[in-house]
């Protein structure tokens, strides 16, 4: 594009971009410094803490990397565990692997199937958390859940599957809860491919599977990062799972996130909940570092 | 030879659609039939007789009225004040000369990825605590709206980037002040993209659970995502009759506004929507 005459002067620019700016730097910018110091602090909600929180060092991080009983359940690294189970179960398995299976089949195909099921997961998608979660403990539970009374029908047992499988029971309903953004990226992505790269391959007599592993892998690679890098940030951060498990029975399905509410807002321990959110912080740090370079590259690349 | 792997590959397609269909839908159907049935239960069963009473409990019921109006109070703020600020701050990156704007746009991809979900809740509370916010609907919008903002501007300024600027220089040459010509030039031309965020927007907050749960003390000022948790006897177990007739009413305008996006504009995909 030709440099031309910028239509708003700067300061007319500036002061358009005021009001967003204000609203960002006060609830986003500002609570992500100041939490670094409450994590050095003992704060609480109520009593002498509350009014005058006390300088205590490292000793929160120390706290939760505690070593002795790390993996006890309750503790930090039980709810590490247990996020990264998660997150690779629900996220990367999950949600990429059902979104690119579907995109797939759905390539350059018409018809009532796809708007069926494109449908279903985006609704799946978009209905507000809590009605999932009422769906999912009925789908799910033990003496009247949907789901059992068809694996009875197929002559499989009951399971209690939200008291014995709480965390297998969190990713599968993760991923149907956010495979609809895979499906819907993976597909865009493939919508771009010229129809020529396959043709070539068929004609050189490929078979389906291996173009999709030589010819359309290779193709959507920086899409596949991009999805990636997005559903591990939001399965990390992710809350839902509280509203169906509750992280129990026992913290079996403590994710960190949850882990970081039950200290912060049941417990009222500021400080400690505080060193929690930084710790996760960092990490989504790490993961938005990777996305943004994604970004870079591409915008280089066109 | 070719034929039957062309029926085999058909058959494939058929199992592969039937078993991802069923996955989606299966959870889904106890909420189309579990409000219209008499008795209270989790299990999949055809409601007999057919019954609109627990609609009729739930819609007698003022607090759980009183919630859903929360909630579009809640939504419809946070819609309002992100699509507005969202449109100004998009087009002015899109049209005036900003310094750092490499990393302002960074930046804010970076913050908004970095600070949500529980962690960010810790600080905020904290904030709202200290600036008198907690408990009120002022504290909950301007959550979320910091919480949007960066992404609405950023499909916003795709949406201004593609206007031309034609209509804009022309306005100026007519002598239009910018407030004027954002307002009567540029945001007409605008409508689908400020729409596309509007609704965005209007459903991220309408089913988000976890900061009015955080934020809010008052039951009164509940929105309807926490006022489920009331149907409850005093045993503690939930009235399912009257949950998952709210629950139905509670997801309709979620429902209601797909359908219209879909019709209207086609459940496009934009590259960051939810970035």
């Amino acid at each position: 594009m030709t440099q031309r005459r910028p239509i708003l002067s700067m300061p007319v620019g500036l002061l358009f971009l005021l009001p967003a700016m204000v609203f960002v730097a006060v609830f986003l910018v500002f609570p992500s410094l100041w939490v670094l110091w409450i994590s050095l602090t003992n704060q609480t909600l109520t009593g002498e803490a509350a009014l005058r929180p006390r300088f205590v060092g490292l000793a929160n991080f120390r706290a939760l990397f505690d070593f002795e009983n790390w993996m006890v359940r309750g503790y930090f690294g039980n709810a590490l565990r247990n996020s990264v189970l998660f997150v690779i179960g629900s996220a990367l398995i999950g949600q990429a692997g059902l979104g690119l299976a579907i995109a797939w089949a759905f390539y350059r195909r018409r018809g009532i199937w796809r708007e069926l099921i494109y449908t279903l997961a985006i609704l799946a998608w978009i209905i507000p958390d809590v009605v999932v979660a009422f769906m999912w403990v009925a789908y799910l539970d033990r003496d009247q859940g949907t789901l059992n009374a068809i694996l009875s029908a197929l002559g499989m047992g009951r399971v209690d599957w939200l008291i014995e499988q709480p965390l297998l029971s969190i990713i599968i309903f993760n991923t149907w809860r956010g495979a609809a953004f895979s499906m819907l990226l993976f597909s865009s992505a493939l919508a771009t491919l010229p129809p020529s790269y396959l043709e070539a391959a068929a004609v050189a007599g490929a078979r389906p599977w291996q173009a999709f592993r030589d010819i359309i892998l290779p193709s959507i690679r920086s899409h596949i990062i991009t999805d990636l890098v997005l559903i591990t940030l939001w399965t990390f951060n992710t809350f839902t799972p509280y509203l169906i498990t509750a992280g129990g029975p026992t913290f079996r399905s403590e994710v960190v996130s949850i882990y970081t509410f039950r200290i912060a807002f049941q417990h009222f321990e500021f400080g400690r909940g505080a060193a929690v959110a930084v710790v996760m912080m960092l990490i989504n740090l790490a993961l938005a570092l990777v996305y943004l370079s994604t970004l870079r590259r591409e915008a280089r690349a066109r | 030879m070719t034929v039957i792997r062309e029926v085999l590959s058909r058959v494939l397609f058929y199992l592969f659609s039937a078993l991802i269909g069923a996955f989606f839908a299966l959870p889904m159907l106890w909420l189309l039939l579990a409000p219209f049935n008499a008795r209270g239960t989790l299990a999949l069963e055809i409601p007999r007789p057919f019954t609109l009473a627990n609609f009729e409990a739930v819609f007698a019921n003022t607090f759980a009225m009183r919630a859903l109006l929360n909630s579009v109070f809640i939504a419809g703020g946070t819609m309002l004040v992100v699509t507005l600020t969202a449109t100004m701050a998009a087009y002015a990156l899109s049209r005036a000369e900003v310094p750092y704007y490499d990393l302002l746009t960074y930046g804010l991809i970076l913050f908004s990825s970095v600070v949500t979900g529980t962690a960010a809740m810790v600080p905020i509370f904290l904030l709202a605590n200290a600036l008198g916010l907690v408990d009120t609907y002022v504290g909950v919008i301007l959550t979320f709206t910091g919480g949007l903002l960066p992404t609405a501007i950023f499909i916003l300024r795709d949406f201004v980037e593609g206007l031309p600027r034609s209509y804009e220089e022309s306005a100026m040459v007519c002598g239009a002040t910018p407030w004027q010509m954002v307002r009567d030039v540029v945001m007409p031309l605008l409508q689908p993209g400020m729409m596309v965020v509007a609704i965005w927007a209007f459903v991220q907050v309408w089913g988000a659970f976890l900061i009015p749960f955080v934020l809010l003390r008052t039951p009164e000022r509940m929105p309807a995502a926490i006022a489920i948790y009331s149907f409850y006897t005093e045993a503690g177990t939930p009235i399912l009759t009257l949950t998952s007739a709210y629950a139905l009413l509670y997801a309709i305008p979620v429902l209601v506004l797909y359908l219209f996006v879909n019709a209207r504009y086609g459940f496009r995909f934009f590259g960051g929507i939810k970035r």
